[in-house]
């Protein structure tokens, strides 16, 4: 099992994918340069947070155009798993990946702090680990990460069980105290029709060692490595 | 153009210092050269004020890699790495333009970072404002928070620690200090230094333009009526440019094609090619039309002393050139050759070939003036010093705990740090608010805890007294978490030197960091002084802040603020102390006082106490650790509830208070007495740390126990706090929040 990393110019969220994926889960990673297109054979790939090409524009808008975009894109629609973490979501939606918007957060404000979601569906390659109802704690710090989409959007999301990830209490409820930004029914995170890319405000890399606060974000990782699992090798053939 | 007395008072130098200028070239200067000189010689570059007091601190130690003189200074923090960091102010231009003005203080004390080699890890800051009862104040914190956090979370460095403190005095002239630490292997550190005749000389990063110049002469003088006319000094700060320059300079330096580099910081291209051609012993020849320029028609006299953000000067080994440039186009910068290294020893300052500045470069640093300049004690001192607690009448214990929960430096900065990202690197396991910003060294067992402090109120009423006072807390911050003290860095935030009285405090200050670092036995190895904090002619209080950094040798026995277990001893290290409240926090928010005499200090006890802490947490004793400083005994009691849901209930014997009957209990709750820490341990250990305790001479009592969802205080067996934990917190926790929700409403 190998996830690629990509690095954009501004990436900073980067050495903690790799860090998660190859220290903690002891995976396979390598970190792919937005100027490559090739992906390096990896199984799955992670855009990571940060400020790719500064947010300059508008966050993601410039990072679609990079090179590696297009290996992405044809990955995607080949069926293979995408993460998009934060900056990576927004790259996702700038490119189509997945659809909707981010708005400033409701606070106006940059806001880095723990957060409470719940996994909505488990049948993406990042949430098979997890079950749905879970409750996820992890953290959040984007200044950008009010989700947006309009009503139709957001109803064919749901009559598709697109929604994944959605802000919620410790208790498991939606709140509107509990929506750290004021997205749009709640949601953290999506994924597309075809549920192989999977984007989502949060930070699960900074969540999967108990030393940092929480190590919940661990299992979309572990999720990962499953439906990996379950793809190359015929079932059954895996313990 | 010829130099008059109005040219020299304009680039802010003196007949004398013109005299030497006159006599270091042997000729007049040109206009170029009196700009550079006006800009080296300047508070802000030359320390001309402050040099000879800070030649006493102490810089030695046997962790010590490098002292003052660098970039930012380096200790051995085992494993071959070393801790590179540094503390820097950006107060003068944080007042003009408060989220431009903080955001490039961040980006220039990164860069001093990783100019050394080091990866930069955690941020801090030291922040002062005048009240945030007013919108004025609001609107500092708010621009100058948001600057601190626009380029520190774009970059990708966590801001895990800091302080907030608010006095009328900083209204018109607020402190914005910035703390970076980065690591590196100890073999890896790069300097700035220039050598080897012929090695060519690079500029590479943002354009120069004609931002922030003569921001250094600006730093060196005080603020009036006409100061928001000087925006246009303050520069703009591109966080991202700066994330490149970082990665591929990093890069840079895994090569060996290096000789040394430096940022162009104050004074621009100025003080990077005087600086690193004094320290190699060498000379640097540039020409400025190389020089890429976002303006047209810029003098050379402009380009030289542009503060342009986010450009560096690298000298690189010749026939290394190709490798070098390639690396900078992989993060799509363009390196450019703008000159080299000679064995003349001068600057020489070249416009399309014809010669512009042609000056010794010794005579730009360590041959700038020096001055001892007068000092004398100021009058105000002995009424401030007077306290008559006998004319006051307090209120009830509750009510005086209420208003210092929900004073703005004492209660929550969770508005602030919420909008700090204090976790990329995943390396945070005690963020902000929880106790001394501590970070993991990933790959190692270790970690390191890291605090700034100074109580201004103090170091008014006693300059030396008040020194020693940041220097304890900041060291007992990091000794709290459970690390060892290892090394420190100081800014000093003044008034105008000039001033008798603004030098004697300055003088006092130094003596006592100097104190209090070799009686703690940590080496301070480099900072910054801030001179002229003055608006309309009132000073600043004086404000010394220390940043200590404190090596953990096993991250997973950290210790935190808060109460971990219900049924856990609460223990006070350090004894009772005298009922100390002048310049306490008690008596500015509850008296609106700032008088008395600040706590004393006994250094071998406090040094006793910070290696106990550190035994403490090693041992696996201590299940949390809480400072007892602004507020005293009370609100560190309280504070260490926050956070755990667990309430407390304690018993505490009340101050004798003779001369004032009625501050009796006042004095024992909330007087501010140094070298005591609140900490709660396993019932079952409780014994155990009260025996190493006694072992090491700390005074130790067990004071009650944790849990239950309410404080219960007793002073000799009476009741005189009794709340709901979660009404205290309330009031904590929301009061900054609270301000401004109001303004928005």
């Amino acid at each position: 099992m190998k996830f690629a990393i990509v690095v954009f110019p501004g990436s900073n969220c980067d050495h903690d994918a790799y860090h998660a994926v190859r220290h903690v889960l002891g995976a396979e990673a390598e970190c792919v340069w937005h100027k490559d297109e090739d992906l390096r054979g990896a199984d799955a790939v992670v855009l990571p947070g940060g400020f790719a090409h500064g947010d300059y524009l508008r966050t993601g808008a410039i990072a679609r155009f990079s090179p590696v975009m297009r290996g992405v894109t044809r990955f995607a629609a080949a069926g293979g798993p995408v993460l998009g973490i934060c900056n990576g979501f927004q790259i996702l939606l700038e490119a189509g990946l997945l659809p909707g918007a981010m708005l400033r957060n409701r606070s106006l404000r940059f806001q880095c702090e723990q957060v409470h979601v719940r996994v909505e569906q488990s049948d993406t390659p990042f949430t098979g680990a997890c079950r749905i109802g879970q409750v996820l704690r992890m953290p959040i710090a984007h200044g950008e990460g009010s989700y947006y989409a309009e009503a139709e959007t957001i109803a064919r999301l749901e009559a598709h069980r697109q929604v994944v990830f959605r802000y919620v209490t410790g208790a498991g409820e939606v709140s509107g105290e509990a929506n750290p930004n004021g997205s749009v029914a709640a949601i953290a995170g999506l994924c597309n029709e075809a549920r192989n890319v999977v984007g989502l405000m949060p930070h699960p890399e900074r969540a999967c060692e108990l030393a940092l606060g929480s190590a919940d974000g661990l299992a979309l990782f572990e999720s990962a490595v499953r439906a990996v699992a379950g793809r190359t090798a015929p079932a059954g053939s895996r313990v | 153009m010829a130099i008059d007395s109005a040219v020299l008072e304009r680039h802010g130098l003196t007949q004398d210092e013109y005299a030497r200028i006159l006599e270091a070239l042997g000729r007049e200067p040109t206009l170029t050269e009196l700009g550079i000189y006006s800009v080296m010689w300047s508070e802000h570059c030359s320390y001309k004020s402050s040099r000879v007091h800070l030649k006493t601190l102490p810089t030695a130690g046997s962790r010590v890699l490098q002292g003052p003189g660098e970039n930012a200074g380096a200790v051995d923090i085992g494993g071959g790495l070393a801790a590179v960091f540094k503390i820097e102010s950006h107060n003068h231009p944080s007042f003009i333009e408060p989220y431009q003005g903080a955001a490039t203080g961040v980006g220039g004390i990164i860069r001093d970072i990783f100019t050394m080699g080091a990866r930069p890890i955690a941020l801090l800051n030291s922040l002062r404002f005048g009240s945030i009862e007013h919108a004025a104040g609001r609107r500092l914190l708010a621009g100058v928070v948001a600057g601190i956090a626009g380029y520190g979370n774009s970059i990708g460095v966590p801001t895990v620690g800091g302080e907030v403190e608010f006095d009328e005095s900083y209204a018109g002239n607020p402190l914005v200090n910035v703390f970076c630490l980065g690591v590196v292997p100890a073999r890896d550190i790069v300097l700035a230094s220039a050598s080897g005749a012929g090695n060519p000389v690079y500029y590479v990063g943002a354009k120069t333009g004609r931002d922030g110049i003569h921001g250094a002469t600006m730093a060196s003088a005080e603020f009036d009526e006409s100061s928001a006319e000087k925006r246009p000094a303050v520069q703009v700060g591109d966080p991202f440019m700066e994330k490149l320059l970082l990665e591929a300079c990093l890069e840079v330096m895994r090569t060996d094609a290096l000789v040394g580099i430096q940022d162009m910081g104050a004074a621009g291209l100025t003080c990077s090619t005087c600086e690193m051609g004094s320290r190699g012993g060498a000379g640097i020849e540039i020409d400025v039309a190389h020089v890429p320029q976002r303006e047209t028609g810029m003098t050379p006299y402009e380009i030289m002393l542009s503060e342009s953000q986010e450009r560096m000067l690298l000298v690189v080994h010749r026939g290394r050139e190709a490798e070098v440039e390639r690396i900078f186009e992989r993060w799509d910068l363009h390196a450019v050759r703008i000159g080299e290294v000679t064995a003349t020893g001068r600057l020489r300052v070249l416009h399309r070939g014809e010669v512009v500045a042609d000056i010794p470069n010794r005579s730009l640093t360590d041959e700038a003036p020096v001055y001892r300049r007068p000092i004398r004690e100021p009058a105000y001192l002995a009424d401030a010093r007077t306290l008559a607690l006998d004319t006051l009448s307090p209120p009830s214990p509750t009510d005086a705990l209420y208003r210092l929960l929900a004073y703005p430096g004492i209660a929550s900065k969770r508005w602030v740090y919420r909008q700090y990202d204090h976790m990329v690197r995943t390396n945070t396991l005690v963020p902000p608010g929880m106790g001394a910003g501590t970070v993991r060294i990933k790959d190692t067992p270790r970690a390191l805890a890291l605090s700034v402090d100074g109580n201004a109120r103090f170091v008014y009423l006693d300059p030396a007294q008040g020194a020693r006072l940041a220097v304890a807390e900041a060291a007992r911050n990091v000794a709290c978490a459970g690390a060892l003290p290892i090394g420190a860095t100081n800014c000093l935030n003044f008034g105008n030197p000039e001033r008798p009285e603004i030098m004697w405090q300055l003088a006092q200050a130094v003596e006592g960091i100097g104190d209090a670092c070799r009686a703690l036995d940590i080496p301070i190895t480099g900072g910054n002084v801030s001179l002229y904090n003055e608006t309309d002619g009132r000073a600043i209080l004086p404000t010394p802040v220390l940043g200590v950094v404190g090596l953990l040798e096993h991250a997973d026995r950290v210790v935190s603020r808060p109460f971990k277990a219900a049924g856990d001893a609460i223990v006070l290290l350090g004894g009772w102390g005298d009922g100390e409240l002048g310049g306490s926090a008690y008596l500015k928010v509850v008296h609106g006082l700032l008088r008395g005499r600040p706590p004393a200090l006994d250094l071998a006890r406090e040094r006793a106490l910070q290696l106990l802490l550190v035994e403490g947490a090693t041992e696996r004793l201590c299940r949390s650790a809480h400072d007892c400083s602004e507020g005293g005994l009370a609100v560190t009691l309280v504070e260490s509830c926050f956070d755990s849901g667990l309430g407390l209930e304690v018993d505490l014997p009340a101050a004798s208070a003779p001369d004032a009957p009625a501050f009796r209990e006042p004095a024992t709750l909330f007087g501010e007495s140094a070298s005591r820490v609140v900490v709660s341990v396993d019932a079952a250990h409780l014994d155990g740390l009260l025996a190493r305790a006694a072992a090491a001479g700390v005074p130790a009592a067990a004071i009650g126990w944790t849990g239950g969802d309410v404080v219960r205080i007793r002073l000799d067996g009476r009741l005189v706090v009794d709340e709901r934990l979660a009404s205290l917190e309330a009031a904590w926790a929301t009061a900054i929040e609270r301000r401004f929700a109001r303004t928005a409403a």
